[in-house]
């Protein structure tokens, strides 16, 4: 198990995965959870972060096999390479996780994100507010005279860069739903 | 056939079908059900401790000296929130145990009822998992499952929050082989490339070691007899972390001595001057590893445990191999033998020689003394007069058990019951009453300090109420031993609040419970007074004045490697500097 053992496909960076196992370089991952739908499961998932002293940069969760009870967490976090691997060893270890996933670190991906976004003016700014909704196909879902509601989705980063665009545009309100990813392909 | 019951009967059936025989517990409002239905039957032997922290250590103390299961049963609200110790101590431990308590009716829950506590909510860090459950046909099944889950993988302690109106509510009982287990089936056989990977290196290593920890004990007398197997026939020096204790016999050959932060010399010189460290059922905690950077810098390692998230946890691992150690020894002798028992012999023998020079050192050398009981003296005859009999010791914390670590031998495991990873005072001697129900013929002394001891002191009611003869040998310094050494190391001599003023005469506080109370200050004395202690049949508190400002030795100063051991007294004050400072 020397540093050279390669591992394809272990990094988004590069192919290979040359790193040294406890290196200071803090990395992002989206690590996705299956666990049974019970009663203080969330709970039990956030005390693990919190009393280790891990990362939540974001959180979604939600039952996605009714009949079988299953939820689906996915939890962006930020870390070494050493704590990513305890964060999943210590999901692990739950007895109510089924599975994990490390999703950054086990190939291609897709992270969707949703948010509504609250921009209230009139005149050129509002024309200017719709017109970039509509270059990010971000759809009005709720329209006053001197306010709209859009709804975006996307990656992190587009949705970033929309709210950065409306800012000055009278962004006055933001609620985004955390990333939800799936990995590619047929696995 | 489907059972109709109520879920307080369910409780009691399901513990039988468990095979239970022992439960410790104190009754309260919500638990009254439970114990209406404990009172009607005579299968399962109920012991009322004095306070609900000492039915879980007690609890422990079964678990930990036969390899079952241990049971405590506490009422809601303080009932829960006084087990939280014992869980957390089981945890740490990797103790297997189950803790039952009562909550308030399901319709009650969130309204600050009286002795209403959000229980699962306060235990979720401090158990393996745990259970609130809402409907009484579910119970027989939750605990049947809280049993595997307790039980298998990595053991630990697991809660079931029953609410009083589950416990009257009538459903239907589930019996044991029916009961799903869930989706808990951690790995158990180990990846074969690495264990042949791991039989390579050993075969070519020149300094191996193993350093074993309480993983071996957990995994039952055949990972014992199968670690002595592999010992024996390639000869490789063996040290063990406080936990595993036993596992290899102390009066073995290739035994080192315990390792760590209160270890051997030869333990831990053994541990970093080693080119291959193989690493059983032990997690690199801090009081072995001392200084990180610095910790065993020549050596490849191996690390056999059943939790994944152990692995390189702390240290890097270069052969991981995750599964139980008595399935990962088997295979790991098989592969050895296979390839025809090869090892290193010449660098092997020359290892043996430098691991000899180490312990001509006799780092366990105490000044003797004629007028004072060394609490080192008092250990080695405590030693010498019971070896051979059918012992278990259990200790509180400090440095008394250091010290039993270091003076008193272990030949079998499940015989050393110690709080290890959350140092719990007032742990020992609940424990020992745990080990003497489980074993009411063996002699089971626990190993105390008189501050340590006060702690759980109410227990003795319990003791005498069950005649369990369990000795209460302490080290009486009159002060907190261990903090008063760190104080003296660190603090500049300054022993704030390290003493115990106001102490009881123990003597007398024997006979107001009615029991045997025995004090003895004078060396000379000790042997006969040890020997009144073995042969009175019931409880006995020993009273061992010993030398009060003893400092447990050797020691491997906070913040420093295991080769910068401190030896003895002489350059002891003010040892601790720099970035250890304010490690503890």
């Amino acid at each position: 198990m020397s540093a050279l053992q390669i591992k394809k496909g272990s990094s988004k960076h590069s192919a290979y995965n040359l790193r040294p196992t406890f290196s200071d370089v803090q990395e992002a991952h989206t690590i996705t959870v299956l666990v049974e739908n019970e009663p203080g499961v969330l709970a039990r998932v956030i005390g693990l972060f919190s009393g280790r002293g891990y990362n939540i940069d974001s959180l979604t969760v939600a039952e996605v096999d009714h009949e079988g009870h299953l939820s689906r967490i996915t939890i962006v976090t930020t870390g070494t390479p050493q704590v990513i691997e305890q964060i999943k060893a210590q999901l692990g270890r739950i007895v109510s996780v089924r599975d994990v996933h490390d999703l950054t670190a086990e190939g291609s991906s897709v992270e969707r994100e949703l948010a509504l976004m609250k921009v209230t003016g009139s005149g050129e700014r509002r024309v200017e507010a719709l017109r970039l909704a509509d270059i990010f196909r971000a759809q009005v879902v709720d329209s006053t005279l001197e306010s709209f509601i859009f709804q975006l989705t996307g990656a992190p980063d587009k949705i970033d860069a929309f709210a950065d665009l409306m800012r000055p545009l009278g962004l006055v309100q933001v609620a985004r739903t955390g990333v939800a990813a799936l990995s590619r392909g047929q696995s | 056939m489907t059972r109709q019951m109520t879920g307080a009967k369910m409780v009691v059936q399901a513990l039988k079908d468990q095979g239970v025989d022992t439960v410790f517990g104190y009754p309260g409002g919500a638990v009254l059900p439970i114990y209406d239905e404990i009172f009607q039957q005579n299968d399962i032997h109920h012991v009322l401790v004095r306070h609900e922290q000492a039915a879980v250590h007690a609890a422990e103390g079964y678990a930990r000296s036969t390899g079952k299961v241990g049971v405590a049963l506490v009422t809601s609200g303080p009932g829960a929130t006084n087990a939280v110790t014992g869980l957390t101590d089981a945890l740490m431990d990797s103790i297997p145990i189950i803790v039952l308590s009562g909550q308030v009716p399901t319709f009650m829950i969130g309204s600050d009822a009286f002795q209403e506590a959000d229980t699962v909510g306060i235990t979720r860090p401090c158990t393996k998992h745990n259970w609130l459950v809402k409907d009484t046909d579910k119970l027989s099944s939750i605990i049947h499952q809280a049993f595997h889950v307790a039980s298998s993988g990595r053991p630990g302690p697991v809660l079931i929050d029953i609410p009083k109106d589950v416990q009257f509510a009538s459903g239907e009982y589930t019996p044991r082989p029916k009961a799903p287990v869930g989706h808990y089936q951690p790995q158990v056989k180990g990846d074969l490339d690495t264990i042949t990977a791991l039989v390579e290196a050993l075969e070519n290593a020149e300094r191996p070691v193993f350093y074993t920890g309480g993983g071996v004990i957990n995994s039952g007398p055949g990972a014992s007899q199968l670690l002595r197997e592999l010992v024996e026939a390639t000869g490789v020096p063996i040290t063990s972390t406080l936990m595993g204790l036993g596992a290899y016999p102390a009066s073995g050959k290739h035994w080192l001595g315990m390792l760590g932060m209160h270890g051997l010399y030869e333990a831990n010189m053994a541990m970093h001057g080693c080119d291959l460290m193989i690493n059983i059922g032990a997690r690199f905690d801090d009081r072995i590893t001392g200084r990180l950077d610095a910790f065993s810098p020549k050596s490849k390692k191996a690390h056999i445990d059943i939790d994944p998230s152990s692995i390189n946890k702390v240290i890097k691992t270069d052969l991981p191999i995750v599964g139980d150690v008595a399935h990962i020894l088997e295979d790991l002798l098989k592969v050895w033998k296979a390839r025809g028992r090869k090892i290193n012999r010449e660098g092997l023998a020359k290892w043996w020689r430098q691991i000899d020079e180490w312990r001509a050192v006799k780092c366990l050398t105490y000044k003797p003394s004629e007028t004072i009981i060394k609490p080192q003296y008092a250990l080695e005859r405590l030693e010498e007069l019971t070896k051979g009999r059918d012992r278990y010791i259990t200790t509180e914390v400090g440095q008394h058990q250091m010290w039993a670590a270091q003076f008193l031998g272990f030949e079998d495991p499940n015989r050393w019951m110690t709080s290890g990873g959350l140092g719990t005072m007032g742990y020992g001697f609940p424990a020992s009453i745990g080990v003497q129900m489980a074993h009411p013929d063996a002699l089971v002394i626990n190993v105390a300090g008189e501050a340590s001891w006060l702690m759980n002191m109410q227990e003795m009611g319990t003791a005498v109420q069950y005649r369990l003869p369990v000795k209460q040998f302490i080290l009486n310094n009159e002060r907190l031993g261990m903090v008063r050494q760190w104080q003296q190391l660190l603090h500049g001599e300054r022993y704030s609040s390290s003493w115990s003023e106001a102490l009881p005469d123990f003597v007398k506080l024997a006979e107001a419970f009615g029991a045997k109370g025995i004090q003895c200050k004078d060396p000379a004395d000790l042997d006969d007074a040890i020997m009144e202690m073995l042969n009175h049949d019931g409880p006995v508190i020993f009273d061992c004045l010993v030398e009060k400002h003893e400092n447990c030795f050797p020691m491997i100063p906070s913040g420093e490697p295991h080769n910068k051991m401190l030896l003895g007294d002489a350059k002891a004050t003010n040892a601790i500097a720099g970035k250890g400072a304010v490690l503890v």
